[in-house]
């Protein structure tokens, strides 16, 4: 996996881009209904300091199952995070760890809430 | 089988993470089986509000709608007043609906839930090995229709029409019971 470079005392910024097939969505990070799953993205692990991270604006889209228009990711879409790399953190390899939670579902059917790992390998100088 | 979401990459890095699900996209639109071909549904106990253990053995001798649903779930939301009906005017005549959550935290979500959508009929919070036994739940809603003898006449999954499931529901009520009561451990197709 190809590394990203930092420097102590700098700032970096990562972004994941995903894709979802024709169909299906979802939940953007603000979503219209309480019990609804909002997509989420975190830092568990690592030298870096988050220092902000950016979701993709949600769309209001009407959906048969819903009476009202939900906020919604589709389509291609990315979360940005920007990161403080600390000034005392070590030199050389290292790795930034995470988790982005998501839930899907097309208009007649939806999927199990999905955790799944990100990691990001450093190499800090 | 189609994918859910996949990373395509992270910038800076550029590197794919392949994080793919397959899951299926059409619902299923079940129709009554054949006396033959029904299957026995796999019994379970799980917990309902009250933390009593509720079994499907329990409601030997009556038509059960089985569904599995989450709060998180749309199409699931569409369905339950549906159930609601169901369950207030089939009652009387040996039909229950069971409804089993598959939210994650719990009796936290689903209590002000139920509450706030006036839903008549019992739920149970439902765990992966009983989702296991029932085909290992791809996608909810996934309701099972299943007659007085304890097998399992007709699936759903996915967003299914009301009048399917009451088609289902007043045929296998006006069948009786005929067969040696017996539900088994066994998986569901």
């Amino acid at each position: 996996m190809p590394t990203l470079k930092v420097r102590k005392g700098s700032v970096a910024a990562v972004t994941l881009r995903a894709v979802l097939p024709p169909g299906f969505h979802a939940n953007s990070n603000t979503p219209t209904d309480e019990y609804l799953i909002p997509l989420t993205l975190k830092w568990t692990g690592g030298p870096l300091q988050v220092d902000g991270i950016t979701y993709p604006k949600g769309s209001l889209e009407k959906y048969p199952f819903s009476a009202k228009p939900l906020s919604v990711v589709t389509g291609e879409f990315s979360v940005s995070t920007k990161f403080k790399v600390p000034a005392d953190a070590a030199n050389g390899a290292a790795a930034q760890n995470g988790t982005l939670k998501y839930q899907a579902c097309n208009d007649r059917m939806c999927f199990a809430p999905k955790s799944v790992p990100v990691t990001v390998t450093l190499e800090i100088e | 089988m189609v994918r859910e979401l996949r990373f395509i990459a992270i910038v800076g890095v550029a590197a794919l993470l392949g994080l793919v699900a397959c899951s299926p996209t059409q619902p299923t639109r079940a129709v009554v089986k054949e006396d033959s071909k029904r299957q026995h549904a796999p019994d379970f106990a799980l917990k309902d509000a009250n933390g009593k253990l509720v079994h499907l053995a329990d409601y030997k001798g009556k038509v059960v709608l089985l569904d599995f649903w989450a709060t998180w779930c749309g199409p699931c939301v569409i369905e339950i007043p549906w159930f609601t009906e169901f369950q207030r005017k089939y009652k009387d005549r040996g039909f229950e609906v069971v409804g089993v959550s598959m939210d994650d935290d719990g009796w936290k979500s689903i209590n002000p839930f139920v509450h706030q959508k006036k839903i008549n009929y019992r739920i149970v919070l439902g765990d992966d090995t009983t989702g296991d036994l029932y085909g290992g739940l791809e996608a909810l809603p996934t309701t099972f229709v299943i007659d007085r003898n304890g097998r399992i006449a007709a699936v759903h999954v996915g967003l299914a029409s009301r009048k399917d499931f009451e088609d289902a529901i007043e045929k296998l009520l006006q069948a009786p019971a005929g067969l040696p009561d017996r539900i088994n451990s066994g998986s569901a197709d």
